[in-house]
């Protein structure tokens, strides 16, 4: 599905990176591509190469091998290195970058100094409205909100109509509930626009809501590309599954479509046989008080519970192990009761 | 480079000779004297700026002194009077016909010679160790104090144990900034008629013209130099002391004076009497007797080829700092370390060795160039390279690199984007960087003796000149234009600083 894309906007083949050579590769082969008026994301911990291969395709930092493309044109390979300010791509900063001598208004028209006057002060105007910044046109940077920065710096890196724009930890700054409403506004600002955009983040929750695609990076390689269905209900690797919220990684031997784990026999999600690894979320499990009928040997103790208002979170303690539950508020079980856990979906076999 | 080439010159002439001769040159008894005189004053320097800023600073920093800002503002006053200027003062206060015989009545031995120069440079330099120890004890975490104090430590032993080291670097750097002042002063110990290599320097060069003398004096200086610098180096390596702990600290316990600060009161005033008021109240005396001479009509002129001399190089300077400075803070590695070094090293050679350098340098390779204005401003601006360097350098600290970015994915080729976002957060680091090199060119003494042009006058040559013949009364306007200016000058700079704390 990757390499059939016929509205391909952004193509990125094999890219490696190191910064030392002794060193280890920043970014190892990484390769993905980016639709017409898609958001694209980035996820991983920090230091995992993400923004490297950002500023890679920004053309900040040069590659050791691997190409970029932008609409079929090589912008990045060994031997082509189109400057930063040919590539037409938008850049939001993590710290912003706002020009801090310069006012709102001028701060967005900076990259607009090849339009004429009139039609400058237009798309200023437009894109002052855009992010709802008109009352504050002209006031300097530091006399800004965190939030408000960030729509300048976003309404900057739109301002010149750029065929992409990225997004390097742009929310990172911003606290928790500027978080969220920022996050709306900025992804309805860009779909409104159609400009396609590529997100690197940390926090997997914003890669979840804000993302049309995710893919996500682990000490320089790309482990999994999807959707944020995808990459959260069927993670290809241990790491995904950890990494994109709770979830209990489970051994087990498998025969076919079944595999024998500490919770009893599962259904899981394709064949496979032998010693396997399993990841099942803990939405995907419920719990039953123990009877003499329901226990089969395989019933456990519930350790601790976690009361988040709508839902529980309860720590069971199994024959080997334990495992996490995530139940609505109307099981009401305490610490010490017998349980048995039950699985409602299949869980996922994980590549070793 | 500009630095290297001119003392590779340096190394040539003084080459040139036979070994036999080149060794009579170096191993001249004479030699020895001046060794000696030069490492005395330099001691002596700085054991008395210590014995001075020591306590100014620990009154200004940790005790309840009161008009504690006052107080700093005129520990580092003395600053805007050069050491020549106050060797001139000094001369022209004692003796027979000095201020103090004629306007108080009674005569005071004229300062002369060894005790002389101490006296003016020390009057002078102090306030550079002033201003780092200051800011070491400013710097210091008050809960290392505590913390010791907590685990039995008696208060001496506290700062015996727990101060003394921590101020080590600070202390080092007063005595680095000293050192290289003293043995590249000129001014104060020719007035003085004290022979340092400095000033022997000078002499061989101006009186007897023994180029090859004056190489070997040059080469001799710069060798103290490298080992005062190297000196410095090894000691503080590994001994920056940065306060571990996160969080900001919190204000310092002052020690409650009393009625001690009485005495503390009475010392700075009589420190201020004889930094200050001595030369400052001079050079009006000498003044109020000049008014009649015609030497009035020349300060115009003679102010206006200082500032043509001055200006330039400060602009130049400046455009010289900026992509030194800026190659250093945005692509730090050895080569970018190394260029940034070079620029200090103009600044630590001394000012003699390094014009006698350019001369060298100009007779042999643009002969065209010697004894021009050109030549002059290009000694000045590389010599204080290092002052304009500073400024900028903590400005572009100050400006993120990503701005320059953020211009680059907006369409600006590299130049441009630099011009539009990162040049203009600079702009006042650069201003204050031409201001002080602006300020030392118009100090300036040495090397405007070795290569200005014939006929070419400035109010420092002019206050050297006429005080050397003890014409107090014509120099005057001169050292008092001067000083007019240095305060000026200080006064913006400090202004800048308390506005910033």
């Amino acid at each position: 599905m990757e390499q059939n894309m016929s509205n391909c906007l952004l193509r990125v083949h094999g890219l490696s990176k190191q910064f030392s050579a002794a060193g280890e590769k920043v970014v190892d082969n990484v390769t993905f591509s980016v639709a017409q008026n898609e958001i694209f994301a980035i996820l991983g911990p920090s230091g995992c190469g993400k923004t490297t291969t950002l500023r890679i395709m920004a053309g900040f930092e040069r590659i050791d091998s691997g190409s970029v493309e932008l609409r079929n044109r090589v912008i990045e390979c060994q031997h082509t290195n189109v400057s930063a300010d040919k590539r037409g791509i938008g850049f939001v900063f993590q710290e912003y970058a706002l020009f801090p001598h310069l006012n709102v208004r001028d701060n967005i028209g900076f990259g607009l100094n090849k339009l004429g006057k009139g039609e400058r002060a237009e798309r200023i105007e437009e894109m002052l409205q855009l992010t709802g910044l008109s009352t504050f046109a002209d006031r300097k940077p530091h006399e800004l909100s965190g939030g408000q920065q960030q729509r300048v710096a976003l309404a900057r890196a739109l301002a010149p109509m750029p065929e992409v724009i990225f997004l390097d930890e742009p929310f990172s700054n911003l606290d928790a509930v500027m978080r969220q409403t920022t996050r709306n506004e900025i992804r309805a600002i860009l779909k409104k626009a159609g400009i396609s955009a590529v997100l690197v983040t940390h926090d997997q929750e914003e890669a979840l809501s804000f993302a049309d695609r995710i893919a996500v990076m682990n000490s320089g390689r790309i482990e999994q590309i999807g959707t944020p269905e995808e990459v959260y209900y069927t993670p290809r690797t241990e790491f995904v599954a950890l990494f994109l919220g709770r979830t209990n990684v489970l051994r087990a031997t498998a025969q076919g479509m079944e595999a024998l784990t500490d919770l009893g026999e599962l259904m899981i999600n394709r064949p496979a046989r032998g010693e396997i690894k399993l990841s099942i979320r803990p939405e995907h499990l419920t719990l039953e008080r123990a009877t003499e009928r329901n226990c089969n040997g395989l019933c456990g103790t519930i350790l601790s519970r976690e009361f988040k208002g709508h839902d529980i979170t309860y720590k069971v303690k199994l024959r080997n192990g334990e495992c996490l539950v995530h139940t609505d508020n109307r099981m009401p079980f305490s610490s010490g009761d017998s349980v048995v856990v039950k699985p409602l979906e299949p869980a996922v076999v994980l590549e070793v | 480079m500009g630095v290297l080439i001119p003392l590779f010159y340096l190394v040539l002439r003084a080459t040139e000779a036979d070994w036999s001769t080149s060794a009579e040159l170096i191993f001249r008894s004479r030699n020895l004297s001046l060794l000696q005189n030069t490492v005395l004053l330099t001691a002596a320097v700085l054991f008395v700026t210590t014995l001075i800023a020591a306590p100014l600073a620990w009154l200004t920093v940790r005790t309840d002194i009161s008009g504690k800002k006052i107080l700093t503002l005129l520990s580092v006053l003395p600053l805007a009077i050069p050491g020549y200027i106050l060797a001139y003062a000094l001369l022209g206060f004692g003796g027979a016909n000095g201020t103090a015989s004629l306007l108080l009545g009674f005569e005071i031995p004229r300062l002369s010679g060894f005790w002389g120069s101490l006296v003016a440079i020390s009057l002078y330099t102090y306030p550079y160790m002033y201003l780092n120890l200051r800011s070491g004890l400013l710097g210091l975490d008050p809960s290392l104090e505590e913390a010791a104090r907590s685990l039995g430590m008696p208060s001496a032993g506290v700062y015996r144990r727990i101060v003394l080291p921590q101020l080590r670097p600070a202390f080092l750097a007063g005595v680095l900034i000293i050192g290289l002042y003293v043995l590249g002063d000129f001014g104060a110990v020719s007035l003085m008629r004290f022979e340092t290599f400095s000033y022997a320097l000078f002499l061989q060069y101006s009186a007897s013209y023994d180029r090859i003398y004056a190489a070997w004096l040059a080469l001799m200086l710069l060798s103290i130099t490298a080992t005062i610098l190297f000196a410095e180096y090894r000691l503080l390596r590994g001994k920056l002391f940065h306060r571990t702990g996160t969080g900001t600290a919190r204000n310092i316990r002052l020690t409650k004076l009393g009625w001690k600060a009485y005495p503390a009161y009475a010392g700075m005033a009589i420190l201020m009497f004889s930094a200050i008021i001595v030369p400052v109240g001079t050079i009006l005396f000498w003044m109020s007797r000049s008014m009649d001479y015609s030497i009035w009509n020349g300060l115009t002129e003679v102010l206006a080829q200082s500032v043509s001399a001055s200006a330039p190089a400060a602009i130049l300077a400046a455009a010289l700092a900026v992509p030194l400075a800026y190659i250093s803070v945005r692509f730090p590695s050895p080569l970018s370390r190394g260029l940034e070094r070079i620029a200090y090293l103009g600044y630590a050679t001394p000012p003699l060795a390094l014009a006698l350098a350019f001369v060298f340098f100009s007779l042999n390779s643009v002969p065209f160039l010697y004894q021009t204005i050109t030549l002059l401003v290009v000694a000045y601006s590389l010599h204080f390279l290092a002052e304009a360097i500073g400024p900028v350098r903590s400005a572009l600290y100050q400006a993120p690199p990503r701005i320059e970015e953020a211009a680059r994915s907006l369409g600006y080729p590299p130049f441009k984007a630099f011009m539009q976002s990162t040049f203009p957060l600079l702009k006042n680091g650069i201003i204050a960087g031409a201001a002080l090199v602006f300020l030392s060119c118009m100090k300036e003494l040495p090397i405007t003796f070795l290569l200005s042009p014939v006929g070419f006058e400035t109010l420092a040559l002019n206050v050297w000149s006429y005080s050397n013949e003890a014409l107090f009364a014509e120099a005057a306007p001169f050292a008092l234009t001067i000083l007019v200016f240095s305060s000026v000058f200080m006064g913006i700079l400090f202004s800048r600083e308390w506005s910033r704390t």
